[in-house]
């Protein structure tokens, strides 16, 4: 293969266990000399929620943006084997002036699906977050959490195979980023798509993943990889226990280790 | 701690929320004479003002017709032998041609900065021409569209038009650019089309940016219409022309008159927009 740009296929046979991404030495350079990402080498495969930390500013987002199609990989190839792509920015990015019900139905009227569809969409979808009875809010109306949700739910509507976030809850409190963090897992076991997920909370990324990647900082390269060996659907509890302890303790020191 | 079945913000949170945001409304529109009680005062302070200014003119300089009583201001409207019928179909004149100046600026206004929003290129190719006709003296240019459009309607227009422009283009262009990178890429992503990120993104999203500028217009298009009046007064010129005719014949009373019902119009223009721009947006943009 050496194409650059990530291909998007519709799934073949719905295979349980198949690649949905993979990166094979993808490497970044920006026009201006900054070189972001270097050999990188990731797959995503179906049923896995895979979580990305590292410093600030050592290309985690480039990953996302080049396996959302937003960027192109300067080397190396990067596929992506689905279009049905779900992407969480780092803010909500809702339109202010769309109540809820009209923020989470707009990716479906951009994909000019009819008013009816995208309806019974965003209803199914704002049940899953539990915004039920916030339909007719404005965002200026809901907090940061709710706002998350919100934009969780957009994303929700394409039934998405792969959903890419970028440090979603990054700018949360604590309490209300514990809670949806559980909200997600449940939709990750719920609806079945596979994850890849930007933090650079370490327990965070312990909690969510089935496995972790520890990037190092400029120019990001992987440094270490864990399994995250908790079952699914995780007890919220688990962030308690002494082994959860144990490998945030080891994720931190890899951290620490690659950032130099 | 069972997260994952709880729904955070219950419905009533959110009604509790929103009412002590009307609370907070209802105090900030005024009730209670804290919030009109200092206007007021300070209203009756500056006629105060008026009078003895027009008392040393009155008594002192012997000279009352240059600074009139507020009260024969007052009576002016109602003189009904010459002023008041003038001064109604003045204003109504003048009113034609703000609103029509207007309404040229801003599909002028908005299609130029629609034009600018497409791309950098055409950015840097109109651009310049609209600072250009910010900078021109209009004074200037005033002999050359009366001999190009003559002296009548037409031409006030213009003028009301090219002083009004400029405010149209700029926050029309601002308001288009200002949508955040990662809400045009949440469109690109979906492989939304130039034109329905501009329908449903950009043109939304520059809204209250718009409405900025059209207040401002609004009250540019007032000036517009009475600087108009001065130089080209064939036909049914307004205000600027009673203000000077006033002048001339020493009516003093008169000319305050058509000032102060100039200054009126242009304030009502503003606030008129300013209740527009609330209307349209102030459900989710707080001006």
């Amino acid at each position: 293969m050496t194409t650059t740009a990530p291909t998007k296929k519709k799934p073949a046979a719905a295979s349980a266990t198949g690649t949905l991404l993979d990166f094979r030495n993808v490497a970044m350079q920006f026009s201006n000399g900054t070189i972001a990402l270097q050999g990188v080498d990731l797959t995503v495969n179906r049923g896995e929620f895979v979580t990305v930390v590292g410093p600030s500013g050592c290309g985690k987002s480039t990953l996302l943006r080049i396996a959302s199609g937003l960027e192109t990989a300067s080397e190396g190839t990067a596929e992506v084997d689905t279009d049905r792509i779900g992407y969480v920015f780092q803010d909500a990015t809702l339109l202010p002036w769309r109540n809820v019900e009209r923020n989470v139905e707009l990716l479906a009227e951009l994909q000019g699906e009819n008013k009816k569809s995208r309806a019974a969409k965003a209803k199914e979808a704002i049940e899953l977050v539990g915004l039920t009875g916030f339909e007719g809010s404005l965002p200026k109306q809901l907090s940061g959490g709710m706002r998350m949700r919100a934009s969780l739910a957009r994303s929700l509507t394409l039934a998405p195979e792969l959903f890419l976030f970028d440090e979603p809850f990054g700018a949360l409190d604590e309490i209300t980023r514990e809670r949806l963090n559980d909200e997600l897992l449940k939709l990750f076991t719920e609806q079945q798509f596979a994850g890849l997920f930007i933090t650079h909370s370490v327990s965070e990324a312990v909690y969510l993943s089935t496995r972790v990647v520890v990037m190092s900082g400029r120019p990001g390269t992987i440094v270490d990889t864990f399994d995250v060996p908790f079952p699914m659907p995780r007890d919220p509890d688990i962030r308690f226990t002494a082994e959860f302890a144990e490998l945030v303790g080891k994720v931190s020191h890899a951290l620490r280790e690659g950032h130099h | 701690m069972s997260g994952a079945e709880t729904v955070v913000v219950t419905p009533r949170d959110a009604a509790i929320e929103r009412r002590g945001e009307r609370q907070r409304r209802a105090y900030a529109r005024g009730r209670g004479p804290l919030i009109w009680l200092p206007p007021v005062i300070v209203f009756v302070i500056l006629i105060g003002i008026w009078y003895l200014f027009a008392l040393y003119y009155d008594k002192v300089q012997g000279l009352g017709f240059l600074v009139p009583y507020p009260h024969l201001v007052l009576k002016e409207f109602f003189n009904d032998q010459y002023f008041s019928p003038q001064l109604w179909q003045d204003l109504l004149n003048s009113t034609e041609v703000a609103l029509t100046g207007l309404a040229f600026a801003i599909v002028i206004g908005v299609l130029w900065a629609t034009l600018m929003s497409l791309a950098k290129w055409v950015e840097r190719s109109l651009y310049p021409y609209a600072v250009i006709l910010q900078c021109v003296p209009i004074l200037a240019l005033v002999p050359l569209i009366g001999i190009l459009f003559g002296y009548e309607f037409p031409s006030r227009v213009i003028v009301t038009t090219m002083i009004a422009l400029f405010p149209m283009v700029s926050n029309t262009l601002f308001g288009l650019l200002a949508a955040d990178r990662s809400q045009r890429e949440l469109f690109q992503l979906q492989g939304a089309s130039n034109l329905t990120t501009l329908l449903k993104l950009q043109f939304p999203g520059a809204m209250p940016s718009i409405f900025l500028g059209l207040r401002n217009a609004a009250g540019l298009s007032v000036i517009g219409a009475i600087v108009g009046d001065q130089f080209f007064q064939r036909g049914n010129p307004g205000l600027g022309v009673l203000v000077q005719v006033t002048t001339s014949r020493a009516n003093g009373a008169g000319t305050f008159a058509a000032i102060i019902i100039a200054s009126l119009l242009g304030i009502a223009v503003f606030l008129l927009f300013g209740w527009l721009a609330r209307l349209v947006v102030g459900r989710w943009y707080d001006f």
